[in-house]
């Protein structure tokens, strides 16, 4: 079990969904860098990600880490959102049966896991389908 | 660069190794590599092992293991680039005899998985990926190839029984290899059928957990016929290449960049381009792998892949036998050892020694290794002499 300070150093990406924007390029990364992977740049201005987008792919874990047991099964996917930057999530209130590339998610704020008795109760942002 | 041979091999029946220790199972296939080489001495050693302190609280391997083998006060080094760490510990040992440094090294990989239980182990193996970008959100490892199995899917069509194909034809190799874990073959209907872990991967179409150890020896390819009664096979090429560890940050999630990478610059480094090649080893850890694998090494076109084993072409005896040994898939995967395996395959192989699995007339093989979902890849090129 990590100390609570791993935790509340992504608070920004997870719960602010935060990301840093290239100054000489314009390409958002996040997490944020301190090089940007475009240009090399190393100036970055702090943005908030574009909060819809669309599923690249998906899957739905069976068998999965005693972290989520609560939750298994679920679906999980890789979304690349309308600015461009991609990222991993669960993909929450979805029947499994709709899941589909290119379908259109947003970000929300949820419970993501539970580290167990005395763990941190772990939170950030998770897909959610635009019906 | 002095040129490098292969001249000695050794490994065990892999699987679950109730009664053996990780150092237990190195020093055995250790000693038998000493013992095919024939030579007295090893000058340095090199040990893949992606991650014993997560599976058995173990690190400072490369002294332990050096100790254990007898052959302390050599210098002794633990490579790790996840479940690619044993081709880069043959690569370290390439490099260290190419240039000189010393005459007879042997490289091995080990990994010990089955002293911790499932949990421990799915936790240990997940740390191959983005620690707080993807395991955090709730992705596996077979979810993760799982992702790559349904993009690859949705833009060229292949089909869950292609993917079942990969694992039916490399059970059916590994059912002729006397080292595998799993030598029984398969029907596409029980892979499809079996229990499913990530959709649209079943167990079936996973590796799996294995206890295991591999090594080689390695020496100057013009001292090879003072040292060893072996046939030498000579190192044409030693490659390595990186991508993003987050499959989310890259342009094509079903394209393996690093093994591309890897494998264009074996082939320039070698002079030879992908018809030259007669058997590949690949890193088969599920199925769709093996298929994303053998496109970007350049033996099948991007997207075309999936038909290869549901067609024969990469069976042995078909246009280019890929996983001859069983691949990770029945021959097993203890991560850190994979890569020395394949090493050796390919070696029995161009010997002339893979009796029932034998590639006719091979005179040139290639291994490739990766790490995580295709972080890392270690490329190598062998040939007959
Ligand atoms: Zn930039």
């Amino acid at each position: 079990m990590s100390t609570s300070a791993r935790y509340w150093r992504e608070i920004p990406q997870r719960y602010r969904y935060e990301g840093a924007k290239c100054k000489s390029c314009g390409k958002i990364s996040f997490p944020p860098r301190v090089v940007c992977k475009s240009c090399g740049g190393r100036e970055f201005e702090k943005v908030e990600l574009a909060k819809q987008g669309k599923l690249l792919t998906h899957t739905v874990i069976r068998v999965g880490p005693s972290q989520f047991a609560d939750q298994t099964p679920y679906a999980v996917g890789v979304a690349e959102l309308d600015d461009g930057v991609r990222m991993t999530a669960m993909i929450a209130d979805v029947d499994f049966e709709e899941l589909k590339v290119g379908m259109p998610v947003k970000l929300e704020f949820r419970k993501v896991r539970d580290e167990g008795e005395a763990g941190i109760i772990c939170y950030g942002y998770k897909f959610v389908p635009v019906r | 660069m002095r040129d490098v041979a292969v001249i000695g091999v050794g490994m065990m029946k892999w699987g679950e190794l109730w009664e053996k220790s990780l150092r237990d199972i190195f020093v055995e296939s250790a000693l038998e590599a000493v013992k095919d080489a024939g030579v007295d001495r090893i000058d340095s050693m090199y040990v893949g092992c992606m991650s014993s302190g997560l599976f058995v609280g173990q690190e400072h391997l490369g002294s332990l293991l050096a100790d254990y083998l007898g052959m302390g006060p050599i210098p002794a080094l633990r490579v790790e680039t996840a479940c690619a760490a044993g081709g880069a510990a043959f690569k370290q040992a390439v490099m260290e005899v190419g240039s000189g440094m010393s005459d007879i090294v042997l490289a091995g990989g080990v990994e010990k998985m089955t002293d911790i239980g499932g949990d421990g182990a799915t936790f240990a193996l997940a740390t191959a990926a983005d620690a707080e970008y993807e395991v955090y959100n709730g992705v596996t490892f077979p979810g993760l190839y799982a992702m790559m199995a349904v993009a690859h899917m949705d833009a060229y069509g292949t089909t869950r029984e292609q993917l079942a194909a990969v694992s039916v034809k490399n059970h059916a190799n590994g059912a002729k290899n006397p080292h595998a874990q799993y030598p029984f073959e398969l029907t596409v209907d029980r892979v499809l059928n079996s229990v499913m872990i990530a959709d649209p991967l079943t167990i079936l179409d996973c590796s799996p957990i294995t206890d295991g150890a591999a090594a080689v020896i390695v020496c100057p390819l013009d001292m090879a016929k003072d040292l060893t009664k072996n046939k030498p096979i000579k190192v044409l090429a030693s490659t390595h290449a990186t991508d993003t560890i987050a499959l989310h940050s890259r342009e094509d999630i079903a394209w393996l960049g690093a093994v591309a990478k890897a494998g264009e610059l074996a082939y320039a480094q070698a002079g030879l381009s992908p018809s030259d090649i007669d058997l590949a080893e690949v890193h088969d850890c599920f199925t769709i792998a093996e298929v994303c694998a053998i496109e970007a090494l350049g033996f099948f076109e991007r997207g075309k892949g999936g038909a290869s084993a549901e067609s024969g072409e990469t069976a042995i005896g078909g246009r280019i036998p890929v996983n001859a040994s069983g691949g990770l898939k029945s021959k097993g995967h203890p991560v850190g050892a994979t890569g020395i395996a394949q090493i050796i395959e390919v070696t029995k192989q161009l010997r002339g020694e893979a009796d029932k699995r034998q590639v006719e007339g091979a005179r040139i093989g290639m291994t490739q290794n990766m790490g995580g979902t295709g972080g890392s890849c270690v490329v190598h090129i062998l040939g007959a002499e």
